[in-house]
């Protein structure tokens, strides 16, 4: 493992990370999926995660957004442990799970990205975004629709308004829904495997939103099999693989590999 | 649906095939049958003097077949509204993560699926005779804060729609079910990565959705409904269609030509039915099958879930129909 590039900030850092996962498990029945992830996210950078799909790396994604609930271990989002709270009850300390509007209050710093787009088939793309800001923050419909235009034309879809769904190719429809998440203002940006339902022609597309959103400072965690977004915008990857990871480092581990499972990974996917 | 038309019309292929159509005789000569048939059967309809068409007429628009023809429209109209609140709670909470709500749904339709419509009609009759009076207090003790006859709360017109909403509740709430549960899972999670909750989630992503697959069955159910009406004679109320024509053939001794008035009039108001049926149809199919022509439709299928979704519906939806035919 190349020790000298690790993580992009120093640990030092007076600030708080982005994302801090300690030790995390996740078993599906008897199934254990992760067996201990320790990740640290800082904010404003990208990091990709590789590795063969069963490998755990979308349902870690998952984890942060509590798509699922943690088996063990913990997670915190800007310091702020998610899913439970520290009570103290007969003076000991335990752990309370959160009520759904708490888990909601969670949720909003994070915006989430499907490989399946998982739009709204019955709303048109500006009804698509505006539908959480009017509906969760409680924004006035002529305030949402202002900024649903601005996002949808982030994504360079100002022309493709009032069309549904169906109407739109894969990679316009992706490019809706991360607009979609975008204009609840999230902190970080989490990708699961978001051009893996596309036809190779309509990728680029999506990746350069992607790209454009990385340099506007965007802190983002990637699930991709797109080797070449990873080489050009990670600041942090991490080859993960049956349910812990493997390896990590920048994006040169990606050219220089040490773990063999990474290497023969590599091979397979260049 | 899109028109059939001929493939490239209007484009240049120089070596476009004509070539004569398959020859098929076996349809032409069922085709010949069946309109013979036909034929025969209407005219036989319409010279057949028992029939007796002017009594057709005559009876027609008939006050008492008026009243009944206002009366059935009402129990219809009421019972179903009653019975699609009732069926969305029930489905809702079938799929409630609290077993008691769970119990309790599945009993309610266990008991009113399995018991036939008549004999559940006849009970509701009976209310006032199995329990006398109603009354508000502290459940388990003699303390009570108001109460009343029974009699006074559960007529004849009330327990028949009563009646007949808490049967049909029980169907359509398995339709309900089936519409919600062809909503792809991945619609949830996407609302709930907004940070929707559970209960605007139900109402504004997946109720939406699920009516497209819900309206087909349910108009069927509305329709079938009308006709049920005709079994309140066993609580008994004794104003709708059915029973009015009935009691004027039993009258006038010709029961065939208002047999016919009230075919009339049932196939008459079935067919409003399904105008409004297919109006609402297209309604919630918005954005399903919005691949208008031109520039807009010309995108190939979609490799995500759109292509796919009206196969798993297919059996969903045949399902409940069936369920529903079976009442």
């Amino acid at each position: 493992m190349t020790e000298t590039a690790t993580t992009a900030a120093p640990a030092t850092a007076a600030h708080v990370p982005a994302v801090k996962a300690v030790g995390v498990h996740k078993a599906f029945g008897s199934l254990h999926v992760l067996k201990g992830i320790d990740l640290t996210v800082e904010p404003g950078t990208v990091t990709v995660i590789l590795g063969p799909s069963g490998s755990g790396k979308s349902t870690f994604l998952r984890l942060i957004n509590q798509l699922e609930t943690l088996t063990g271990g913990s997670i915190e989002v800007d310091g702020e442990l998610i899913g439970y709270k520290h009570v103290t009850k007969n003076g000991q300390d335990m752990l309370q799970t959160l009520n759904e509007k708490e888990i909601a209050a969670q949720r909003s710093k994070l915006g989430m990205v499907f490989q399946r787009f998982n739009l709204f088939p019955h709303m048109t793309a500006i009804e698509n975004v505006m539908e959480a800001p009017v509906h969760v923050k409680g924004m006035k419909k002529a305030e949402a629709r202002e900024l649903a235009v601005a996002e949808l034309n982030r994504v360079g879809l100002g022309e493709r308004l009032d069309y549904y769904p169906a109407e739109l190719s894969g990679g316009q429809q992706q490019r809706v829904a991360i607009a979609r998440a975008l204009a609840m203002k999230p902190e970080i940006m989490l990708f699961d495997e978001p051009t893996s339902a596309l036809d190779p022609e309509l990728v680029g597309e999506v990746l350069n939103v992607m790209l454009s959103l990385a340099k506007e400072g965007m802190t983002m965690i990637v699930v991709t099999h797109e080797i070449g977004f990873a080489r050009e915008v990670a600041d942090q990857v991490v080859f993960m693989d049956g349910g812990v990871v493997v390896e990590h480092g920048t994006s040169d581990i990606i050219d220089h590999p040490t773990e063999p499972r990474f290497k023969d990974f590599l091979q397979h996917v260049l | 649906m899109a028109k059939k038309e001929t493939d490239g019309e209007g484009l240049d292929i120089p070596n476009r095939i004509k070539a004569l159509p398959v020859k098929r005789t076996g349809p032409i000569v069922a085709g010949v049958i069946v309109a013979l048939l036909a034929a025969m059967l209407i005219q036989g309809l319409v010279t057949n003097p028992r029939l007796d068409w002017p009594t057709v007429w005559k009876y027609l628009f008939n006050e008492n077949v008026l009243e009944g023809i206002a009366y059935t429209l009402i129990l219809t109209a009421i019972s179903m509204i009653v019975a699609i609140i009732l069926s969305v709670i029930l489905a809702i909470m079938r799929k409630s993560i609290n077993p008691v709500l769970r119990g309790v749904s599945w009993f309610f339709i266990w008991f009113f699926r399995g018991t036939p419509v008549y004999t559940q009609l006849v009970f509701w009759g009976l209310f006032a005779v199995l329990i006398p009076k109603l009354s508000l207090g502290i459940p388990f003790t003699s303390v009570e804060f108001w109460s009343i006859d029974s009699e006074t709360v559960i007529t004849a017109f009330n327990a028949a729609w009563i009646g007949l909403a808490l049967n049909e509740a029980a169907y359509l709430s398995e339709i309900v079910r089936a519409g919600l549960e062809a909503v792809d899972p991945g619609q949830t999670e996407a609302a709930k990565a907004l940070g929707m909750k559970r209960s605007l989630i139900m109402r504004r992503i997946i109720l939406p959705q699920a009516m497209r697959i819900i309206i087909p069955p349910t108009g069927n159910e509305t329709i079938g409904m009308l006709k049920t009406t005709s079994l309140v004679l066993a609580v008994p109320f004794t104003l709708e269609l059915q029973f009015a024509t009935n009691a004027i053939a039993n009258r006038i001794y010709k029961p065939i030509p208002l047999l016919i008035v009230a075919c009339i009039w049932y196939l008459l108001i079935t067919s409003i039915l399904m105008v409004i049926q297919s109006r609402l149809e297209k309604h919630f199919g918005k954005g399903f099958d919005a691949r208008p022509i031109g520039s807009r439709g010309k995108q190939p299928p979609l490799p995500g879930k759109t292509e796919g979704e009206p196969k798993d519906k297919v059996d969903k939806l045949n399902d409940a129909t069936f369920s529903g035919l079976t009442a």
